[in-house]
């Protein structure tokens, strides 16, 4: 991987700088199924959070409550001080500032990896075509996609394709990262290239909220770990603690079953 | 007396109005018919009400009930009175075939995976980028075979207007058999392989097209 010197925004920021993501006693259903009950969670400037549960406990939904493509039911979410905005262009504009990241890619399939890139930045951000070809064109350097540029996503390995998808949202300047479970959907040989892309990133300083079931990622890159189980977070430590010596019966039941392999 | 054959120039003069009548009708369908899709995935209410009204109504009545109200009732209401026929031609043709547009794309919207929308709000793009850059390309190629179908039922659709003064293929076809009982076997040869040539042309324009963006997909 070839790793360019340009930083990202807010790379300066020290890793405990003020509340980045607040959420506070967040409430969400599908129909009578209690999805997110009481979340209380605080990201800061330049931290890195993974969360890890069990499947069904929630967490994806919880990433995806940050840039409202779920909605909550009640409770508050403040990105940078601001509340999510509701439907419409200031939740548009609020969007292009989180980024996210997808577990199955969603690269725009009828676009090549370049425009993939440029095509938020000329038409969200307003910039020129050049200057955007330019930073996209670092980006996809940055993530080791550089060669691949002219080539449409299905033409590309999962592996490649989700380093294009973390360069289309770098291509914003977001604030604050989220990965949906970015290598649930890699082979083994491939995870590795996509972790080292988001290490890369977390050391440049980005705010990141990562739903991963990768203990090594949580153990080298994460400030804390958050663990939920049946919607609930019931544990929110620092990696070692959390994998050493876990306080809830969930928690030691869920991380028996993942490191006994 | 006219013959079919000696007065070949008639026979081409028609189908160029058919052509334009074809023409005029199918861009007019297309970009009503997409507005008429977008409006229907969109999040105003109230567009998706005007939309879902516009394609029952106009779905569900005949073709030829359109042309009687675009010719006739339209301007008793003191709606185009004066509009050239080739315009109203156009004007009734286009109307009717824009719900058919709109659900051979509305289909196509729907086979587009839910992710490539949520990726495209996820950097900030507004609904009608997201249609625009994002979905209706993508419904677009997934829509090319019922979109075929569409216009090739429209084409042959023009034919309707011939009721109405329109000197298109099928009014002139009428026209020369009126005029040469004994030669209608031929005069109805020359006309069918008009209007095969045109519809061929479409499916081998829509076949070309999917051909064109397989590898995209």
């Amino acid at each position: 991987m070839t790793v360019t010197d340009d930083a990202p925004v807010g790379s300066d920021a020290p890793r405990s700088g003020g509340p980045l993501v607040e959420l506070a006693e967040v409430q969400k259903y599908y129909g009578g199924l209690h999805v997110l009950q009481d979340i209380d969670l605080t990201v800061a400037r330049g931290e890195v959070v993974v969360v890890i549960g069990p499947s069904g406990s929630g967490k994806s939904t919880l990433c995806r409550t940050i840039n409202r493509l779920e909605p909550i039911d009640a409770g508050r979410i403040l990105v940078d001080g601001m509340p999510l905005p509701q439907e419409g262009r200031a939740l548009a504009r609020h969007r292009a500032d989180v980024g996210m990241v997808f577990q199955s890619f969603n690269l725009f399939a009828h676009k090549t990896i370049l425009q993939n890139v440029t095509l938020g930045p000329i038409k969200v951000r307003g910039l020129a075509k050049g200057e955007a070809e330019t930073r996209a064109h670092e980006l996809l350097d940055r993530v080791g996609v550089a060669q691949q540029a002219d080539k449409y996503p299905a033409q590309l390995s999962g592996g490649q394709q989700q380093r294009v998808a973390i360069a289309r949202a770098l291509a914003m300047d977001p604030k604050v990262m989220l990965f949906d479970e970015p290598t649930s959907a890699l082979d083994p040989e491939m995870i590795k290239e996509v972790l080292d892309v988001m290490v890369d990133l977390a050391e440049r300083g980005m705010t990141m909220i990562v739903v991963t079931h990768e203990m090594g990622f949580a153990r080298t890159a994460a400030n804390r770990v958050v663990f939920m189980a049946d919607g609930r977070i019931l544990e929110t430590t620092d990696p070692e603690t959390f994998f050493t010596s876990p306080e809830s019966d969930r928690a030691k039941d869920f991380l028996g079953k993942i490191l006994k392999h | 007396m006219e013959n079919v054959f000696s007065d070949f120039d008639l026979v081409l003069k028609a189908f160029w109005l058919t052509i334009q009548l074809a023409l005029l009708s199918g861009l007019l369908a297309m970009v009503l018919g997409t507005l008429l899709a977008a409006m229907r995935v969109g999040p105003v209410a109230v567009l998706r009400g005007v939309a879902s009204t516009y394609v029952a109504l106009v779905r569900n009545t005949p073709l030829l009930v359109m042309c009687i109200f675009v010719f006739v009732a339209a301007p008793n209401l003191g709606l185009f009175v004066g509009t050239p026929f080739l315009l109203k031609g156009t004007i009734a043709v286009g109307l009717y075939t824009a719900p058919f547009v709109a659900e051979a794309i509305r289909s196509g919207v729907n086979a587009v995976p839910l992710g490539q929308a949520e990726a495209a709000r996820a950097i900030g793009m507004t609904f009608a980028q997201n249609m625009r850059h994002v979905v209706l390309p993508q419904a677009f190629r997934a829509s090319v075979p019922p979109l075929a179908s569409t216009l090739i039922a429209m084409t042959k659709n023009t034919s309707v207007v011939a009721v109405f003064g329109l000197m298109e293929a099928t009014a002139r076809m009428r026209d020369f058999v009126n005029k040469n009982s004994d030669d209608t076997i031929g005069i109805f040869i020359i006309f069918a392989i008009g209007y095969i040539l045109l519809v061929e042309l479409i499916s081998l324009a829509a076949y070309g097209l999917e051909r064109r963006w397989k590898a995209a997909r």
